[in-house]
């Protein structure tokens, strides 16, 4: 089976203006969101405390408001269900230091006559921890972009290493728009997939800008960066939309049948594998001209390079065969 | 066929070992190498520990009043106001001619630093040498959690310093909220032993006098368990740091006692104060709670003492390990704390495995829809991937958390893409009218360069995520490194071998529609 023409040159590059305005506005748009609305830093990051409850029939969340009302830990506790009607979360802003007085403990015995109950699960993560946690994430961010940045100079050309960075700042801005707008809290795992999709984003570009790269070198009678991009993309494209989809198949899976944990998890993937694919193939190459990659001078530098090789090996060969 | 071309050999050398490595971990048999489960996925109790550091270095100032008191009674030595206040110990000395055998005495303990105007000495520790108290504190209570754990009879607990000044506790084996407020108090507990003497002749008004007060005699108010008040000399006689042993033992009345023992040097000092102080009463404290508070009869020798006091069996039971395995220098409190009920873990790897499954399934038959019998090749190098992945971290005892099954979900997506690209690749050459022998060996070859620069660069990702994550992500960054690395050998090397033994098979049928999903 396949899914695209193969005789057919797609114009990408023709459209490039709209999809750049298109995510502009995205962009933009999630870093205002992120500015204004802000952020819902769960108990990893900011401190506090979750309280997951699991009771053996559907739960009259009212009883239970009421029932934490009494004491003085739970006054400002929110309680939400989880998953299905039998499960619930308490979350407190606060947390303990006291080993020997639990929040677990008091939560047991305030919602004793509430029902029959498990207590399935107790976060407490004190302040100090929550910023040092939040100091680290960043660290790791910033040092998996640094590192990314650093190889991909190596392996291509510095515009491909900024444009495909330029590329991730879109993917994980736009992800942690739509996590904002969604109000989904930042947890350690959203920060994992959140490098994921950093991971994830980036091999997309990686494997069209090789293409572009092969591109440059073989199809020499192409003299326009336009036309070689075009080219290179049409012809990977089917590979990313495959991987792509086999990839966000086996997401929506673990978001549906993954359980409540790893929603946030799953769904912020979702959006980044949405999101990467797009900006691998509409954005990241239209950054090359916009970076201004000069396809002749790039050309004649591989010329250079590949002249100096076979300078190298003949003298080589010579300096072999002088030896004989 | 070609059977034996050495990358078809190889892969299935691979595939082999991924079985054979994975086996124990996915039937669960008592022997073999086995993955961990995290405390995600089979419950317990995670803890992050602070340690409060200051605390250690009041202890060890009133360690070092504590000796120099009994120095100067020994030596017949008069002091005047020995006092301990904000980390500094102060004395006057009554005759200028024992300056020298104080001072020589004092200089005999490392890193205290001695001011001196006229008779008035004020000690005080330097910074080195409350650095080295701290750290020795952290270490300290790492080495004494872990013996009461031990102690306790837990399956695998964990107790690691983490960063600077961080304890991690994990237990697996705790299931009951029960048990894990026991074990919660069991590390708590300071242990601080303390005997220390009853002030006798201001004992009456302990009652009325104000905390202020008592500290201008040196004392202090401490109750008992029944909050009776006692006033006691600040300065102990000696401290918990000199026990030896600690057990269980049962009084005339059958309740449940703590016998301990104390070192040769804790026995010389407790057996001279009992012999100076018969009548008075000597006040048993643990934690800033008096026990007991025994009229001395005798001299005491041998350096053995009992605890007394209203113990229930464990509690005692939990006391004389807390004693045994040494006071806490330095009071720890909860950072962190992740408890997961059993039931919950079971529920978290019942929908991942459901997600995997169907997550699997889903691309299996997606790979054979769309590319035929290549498809199938592809399937079989993912079925190696994941056997090779649950073996290496079985292999290396990796702990497998949430997060490290969503990895593995996500490398299902994801380890097809070299095979997608490689595919595309040889229909490419294909369609250009390559020979199959060519377009299969080209394929491999123009494919080689994307895929090793993309897996690297999420492989940099992955290794930065371990490096600064915690806990669970490090279980996600593990699962994925490993699945990158396994798929170069299955996906690359093994399908490779795949086609170059059924090379011939796929000349003679020419029939690229079932082998390669497209008609030329």
């Amino acid at each position: 089976m396949e899914f695209f023409k193969t005789d057919k040159i797609y114009n990408f590059m023709g459209k490039a203006k709209l999809f750049m305005a298109i995510s502009a506005i995205l962009v933009l748009g999630s870093w205002a969101l992120v500015a204004f609305k802000g952020l819902n830093f769960g108990i990893d990051f900011a401190g506090g405390t979750i309280v997951q409850v699991r009771y053996d029939k559907p739960v009259d969340i009212a009883a239970i408001r009421k029932a934490l009302k009494k004491s003085e830990i739970f006054q400002d506790a929110t309680v939400t269900k989880f998953g299905s009607d039998n499960e619930i979360v308490i979350r407190i802003k606060s947390s303990t230091k006291n080993l020997k007085k639990d929040i677990g403990d008091e939560a047991r015995a305030v919602l004793k006559g509430t029902g029959n109950f498990e207590i399935r699960r107790v976060d407490m993560v004190g302040p100090k921890v929550g910023g040092e946690l939040r100091e680290k994430g960043l660290m790791a961010t910033v040092i998996a972009i640094l590192g990314i940045l650093i190889y991909v100079s190596i392996r291509f050309e510095w515009r491909f290493a900024l444009a495909s960075v330029l590329a991730l700042v879109h993917d994980v801005s736009i992800a942690m728009g739509a996590i904002s707008l969604f109000n989904v809290p930042v947890n350690l795992d959203i920060l994992a997939a959140i490098l994921t999709i950093l991971g994830y984003s980036l091999n997309d570009t990686i494997i069209v800008f090789d293409r572009i790269r092969e591109g440059i070198v073989e199809s020499v009678k192409l003299k326009d960066l336009n036309a070689v991009i075009n080219e290179s993309i049409t012809k990977t494209l089917s590979r990313t939309t495959l991987t792509s989809l086999t990839t966000f198949f086996v997401v929506l899976t673990l978001y549906l049948f993954g359980g409540e944990i790893i929603k946030g998890f799953s769904f912020t993937l979702l959006v980044g594998i949405v999101v990467g694919t797009y900006s691998s193939i509409f954005i990241a190459s239209p950054m090359l001209t916009i970076l201004g990659f000069d396809l002749q001078k790039y050309r004649a530098k591989l010329a250079e390079k590949r002249k100096k090789q076979q300078e190298k090996e003949r003298m080589r060969a010579m300096y072999e065969q002088g030896m004989v | 066929m070609r059977w034996t071309n050495w990358r078809f050999v190889l892969f299935v050398a691979v595939f082999i070992v991924g079985i054979a490595l994975s086996v124990p971990s996915i039937l669960g048999l008592k022997t073999g190498p086995k993955i961990t489960l995290g405390l995600d996925l089979q419950g317990g109790l995670h803890m992050l520990l602070g340690v409060d550091t200051k605390k250690a270095i009041e202890s060890k100032i009133k360690s070092i009043a504590s000796s120099i008191k009994y120095f100067s009674e020994q030596n017949d030595i008069l002091l005047e106001d020995l006092k301990i206040g904000d980390k500094k110990i102060e004395f006057t000395l009554l005759d200028k001619d024992d300056a020298p055998k104080i001072e020589e005495f004092i200089q005999k303990e490392p890193g205290i630093v001695i001011k001196k105007e006229g008779l008035h000495y004020t000690l005080t520790l330097t910074p080195k040498e409350i650095e080295s108290i701290k750290a020795y504190a952290i270490k300290q209570a790492v080495d004494t959690i872990r013996n009461r754990l031990d102690q306790f009879g837990l399956a695998e607990p964990t107790v690691a310093k983490q960063g600077k000044d961080k304890i991690l506790v994990e237990l697996p084996g705790i299931k009951t909220p029960e048990q894990e407020q026991r074990v919660r108090k069991l590390i708590a507990k300071a242990a601080h032993l303390q005997l220390m003497a009853v002030d006798e002749a201001r004992q009456a008004r302990a009652d009325t006098m104000t905390p202020e007060e008592a500290a201008e005699y040196g004392d202090v108010i401490l109750k008992d368990r029944h909050g009776r008040k006692y006033l006691v000399k600040e300065i102990p006689i000696l401290d918990g740091s000199m026990i030896k042993d600690a057990r269980v033992a049962f009084d005339q009345n059958n309740q449940p006692v703590i016998n301990f023992t104390l070192n040769s040097e804790g026995a010389r000092i407790f057996g001279d104060f009992t012999a100076k102080n018969v009548g008075k009463r000597l006040a048993v404290v643990l934690d800033n709670v008096i026990y007991s508070a025994p009229v001395i009869r005798e001299r005491i020798g041998g350096g053995s003492g009992q605890i007394s006091g209203g113990f229930t069996v464990a509690e005692a039971h939990d006391v004389a390990i807390a004693l045994r395995s040494g006071a806490l220098l330095a009071p720890v409190y909860m950072e962190e704390k992740r408890s997961i009920g059993p039931s919950l873990g079971a529920d978290s790897i019942r929908q991942s495995l459901i997600a995997l499954v169907s997550g699997f399934v889903l691309v299996v038959l997606f790979m054979i829809f769309y590319y035929g019998i290549a498809g199938i090749i592809a399937d079989i190098a993912l079925v190696a991937n994941l056997f090779l992945i649950i073996g290496v971290m079985a292999l290396f005892g990796a702990t497998l958390t949430l997060p490290g099954m969503a990895g593995i979900v996500l490398t299902v997506g994801m380890a097809v893409d070299a095979n997608v690209i490689i595919n595309e690749r040889i229909r490419e050459l294909l369609r250009e009218g390559v020979s199959i022998k060519k377009a299969i060996e080209q394929g491999y070859k123009n494919a080689m360069s994307a895929i090793l620069d993309a897996n690297i660069t999420t492989l940099i990702a992955a290794v930065v995520l371990y490096a600064y994550g915690t806990g669970p992500i490090k279980g996600f960054a593990i699962t994925m490194s490993i699945g990158i690395l396994a798929s170069m050998i299955t996906a690359i090397i093994g399908t490779h071998g795949i086609y170059e033994a059924l090379l011939p098979k796929i000349e003679r049928s020419k029939n690229l529609k079932t082998w390669f999903g497209i008609k030329v």
